[in-house]
């Protein structure tokens, strides 16, 4: 499970740096999206993966013994959900300004309209 | 996207859908559920109903701009955690009120934190939603 | 007075962000709202930082949750002096807004943004959690992204499209790195991770972790490689949101380098040979940028770029002198970068533009004003008793103490270079004949304001020109307290102590 996981987060990483490095605005926000995803699953993956056993103390136990999951993995991962969740909504309108303001959807002409400006 | 049978079945699923989000919010302290999640799905429920009528539709529903829940759950949210300064305990201390209510649980400071979440989602998701749709139209 | 209270600054904020968000149209409420607010805001940092000042360390456990599983909340005496800055230049900064911002513009929701800005860094001081440290980054961010779009003119968005791409990838490297740190120690606890890093087997892995630690923080600070984003978009937005940027934003990512770096990632001879090497190159590279520019607000921003250069120099020879002469730097900068940014501000408005072409005339017609921006100016260069002179020669001091000679030769330049810059605008905008004033649409000149308006651009700049002759002529006072602090981040046993609290 950790190996198929470390993989995939590799993979991740390597589609989200691949797609920001694209000239196209829309590839840009798919990417910074994976490499956000990817980075969840990092932590994810480093937090441990302990399945089956929820971190819950027993009605006639006073701690917690035992193997048990690590909760704050999941709380970490939902509070950056939830950032990047408005950072990426915020990107994406931001791109879409910009597209019907200038009417183009490429880094490259982008930069020839700035020097002209 | 003005289709005959989204349209009847948005009419029935967004009080269905409301109803929900407001089940999920209540029992988010102990079960999975809260605030964020309510309110997310209670923004799906009006934009759904939104693109199947059309997007003024939400706005003659809400009869209000739903920026305006933005900082009313903020208050509510900011409140929350600034009481137990009062009860000279650090911020975001749980306080409980004794006794225990159907569905809810316990009353505390906590469902109060998640009900001004419940409002910020709704009125940020409705506001972004709105703008997008709002410059659409102009283009 | 009680521990929790130290809470207390960032609420304030909130509030006013609230208070702001109700009053959506009402510009002048917001206004008022921002000005008052910020006034008790400053009062609340001041009486924090004595009682810090005197009694030590203040801890408070967020949700009262016990040290390394909670989110705790430290006021040291660095974050409590970090704090009144902010007060102050958020101050003049929100001054100058109410008197700068025509109505159009201040009805995009300009004071809630501005306000949840200073709640992100307000809270990134006080944060005693990595993780925490990183959701206050993220407000601070998605404010600055509100900030730099507002207005949304051509030119401005795609200032902005590289500010948040680059931005977004930065965050990601940070959180990356929070995944390593968290994998390692199974923390995320500044006090605890300083314990539980040293005990890590796996040193090679903490070390890239540190380094992907300082590229995220470095993107938000703009250090040597990472830095082009910041002169490609700081000169976009209007001035009072340059001023806050310029002055606030990369600061809270030194503020953060010198924290974590001097806390848990300790530098090591390979890591503070790496941070020694980019610190020096930021210093050259943004003083030949600077050096080369014909506007106005682009010579800021780049000089932006080179003095970062200084904090870091600090943090890379690592002594307590070098450290009190960064920390020291660090509040010398936010005042004076916040103060020029509103200069830039002022000879706009009465010159009509920002370049060095069409400026001048400034001692002619208003010989007051340009004794009066004489001070940030040369303050900025360091002329002696002024503030700027005072860090500088304690880095100095530091990188001939640690035979550092490279780094002393890049603050020599950097110093020199900015004398040299700064020389060529004061002869351009000062001394210079009057040119045509630049009529643009809507623009309004100078004299045409009303005389609260006029105040209100001068008033923020004169105030802040006191608080750095303060921090020149109070020098020994001001040396005092950063020594304090340095003596503070170098031994950090008492930092720890008081929040794990262990006997």
């Amino acid at each position: 499970m950790e190996t198929v996981l470390a993989i995939l987060t590799g993979f991740m990483y390597a589609a989200g740096i691949y797609l920001i490095l694209r000239r196209s605005l829309v590839k840009l926000i798919v990417g910074l999206i994976i490499l956000g995803n990817g980075s969840n699953l990092l932590i994810f993956l480093l937090g441990g993966i302990t399945r089956g056993n929820p971190p819950v103390i027993g009605e006639n136990e006073s701690m917690l013994t035992g193997i048990y999951a690590d909760p704050l993995p999941q709380a970490l991962i939902l509070t950056a959900i939830v950032i990047s969740f408005g950072l990426q909504a915020f990107a994406m309108v931001l791109l879409q300004r910009e597209y019907v303001q200038g009417g183009v959807e490429d880094f490259d002409s982008i930069k020839e309209e700035e020097e002209a400006l | 996207m003005t289709t005959l049978i989204l349209k009847t079945a948005a009419t029935y699923l967004m009080p269905l859908l409301l109803l929900f989000s407001v089940f999920i919010l209540l029992r988010g302290h102990y079960l999975p559920g809260g605030g964020f999640i309510g309110g997310l799905i209670a923004s799906i429920a009006l934009v759904v109903y939104g693109y199947a009528n059309r997007i003024d539709r939400i706005k003659q529903f809400l009869r209000f701009h739903p920026g305006i829940l933005i900082p009313v759950g903020a208050s509510l949210s900011t409140l929350a955690a600034v009481l137990p300064l009062f009860f000279n305990q650090p911020v975001m201390t749980g306080l409980w009120l004794s006794g225990s209510y159907p569905i809810i649980g316990s009353i505390g400071t906590a469902l109060l934190f998640d009900i001004g979440v419940y409002f910020v989602v709704v009125g940020a998701t409705l506001t972004i939603i709105f703008s997008i749709a709002e410059e659409n139209v102009k283009i | 007075m009680t521990d929790n209270l130290l809470i207390l600054p960032v609420i304030i904020q909130l509030v006013i962000a609230v208070i702001s968000l109700f009053f959506w149209s009402r510009t002048n409420y917001q206004r008022l709202s921002s000005i008052v607010g910020n006034v008790i805001f400053l009062a609340v940092s001041f009486i924090l930082f004595f009682y810090v000042k005197e009694n030590g360390i203040m801890v408070s456990q967020g949700g009262n949750w016990p040290a390394p599983f909670g989110i705790t909340f430290v006021l040291d005496l660095f974050s409590a002096s970090m704090l009144v800055i902010t007060g102050l230049s958020g101050l003049a900064v929100s001054i100058f807004t109410a008197g700068s911002m025509s109505r159009r513009r201040a009805l995009f929701v300009f004071f809630p943004i501005y306000h949840f800005l200073l709640l992100g860094i307000s809270g990134s001081f006080i944060a005693g959690d990595l993780f925490n440290l990183y959701v206050w980054f993220e407000l601070i961010i998605i404010a600055s992204f509100g900030l730099i779009t507002l207005g949304g003119g051509r030119r401005q968005l795609e200032g902005a499209l590289k500010y948040v791409t680059l931005n977004l990838v930065a965050s990601t490297l940070f959180l990356t790195s929070i995944a390593f740190v968290y994998g390692l120690t199974g923390s995320l606890n500044l006090a605890d991770l300083a314990v539980k890093i040293p005990e890590v087997e796996n040193q090679d892995l903490v070390s890239i972790a540190a380094l992907l630690f300082f590229v995220g923080l470095g993107i938000k600070t703009a250090v040597f490689p990472m830095y082009f984003w910041l002169p490609a978009s700081y000169h976009t937005p209007m001035s009072a949101i340059s001023a806050i940027f310029g002055g606030l934003l990369t600061k809270v990512g030194v503020y953060a380098l010198i924290r974590v770096f001097s806390l848990f990632f300790l530098p090591d001879s390979y890591i503070g040979t790496v941070i020694s090497a980019i610190a020096a190159l930021t210093l050259i590279m943004g003083a030949m940028g600077a050096f080369i520019q014909k506007d106005v607000r682009k010579v800021f921003s780049w000089l932006i770029v080179c003095h970062i250069g200084f904090m870091i120099a600090g943090l890379g020879i690592f002594s307590t002198v070098a450290l009190a002469g960064a920390v020291l730097y660090l509040f010398h900068d936010i005042i004076i970068k916040t103060n020029i940014f509103m200069v830039s501000g002022l000879l706009y408005r009465i010159n009509g533009a920002h370049t060095f072409k069409f400026i001048g005339g400034l001692y002619e017609h208003y010989p007051k004003l340009s004794f009066l921006i004489a001070i940030p100016l040369f303050s900025l260069i360091g002329i002696p008793p002024l503030s700027g002179f005072w860090p500088k020669i304690l880095l100095i001091e530091g990188g001939i103490q640690g035979f550092d000679y490279f780094i002393v030769a890049a603050i020599l330049l950097g110093s020199f270079v900015t004398l040299v810059t700064i020389g060529k605008l004061w002869v351009t905008a000062v001394w210079s004949e009057q040119k045509q004033v630049k009529y643009v649409k809507h623009f309004i000149h100078f004299k045409q304001l009303s005389k609260a308006q006029r105040i209100a651009y001068v008033f923020p700049i004169a105030f802040l020109s006191v608080v750095s002759l303060f921090f020149g002529f109070g020098a020994f006072w001001m040396l005092d307290i950063a020594n304090r602090i340095a003596e503070e981040l170098i031994n950090p046993e008492l930092y720890i102590q008081s929040i794990l609290q262990f006997q």
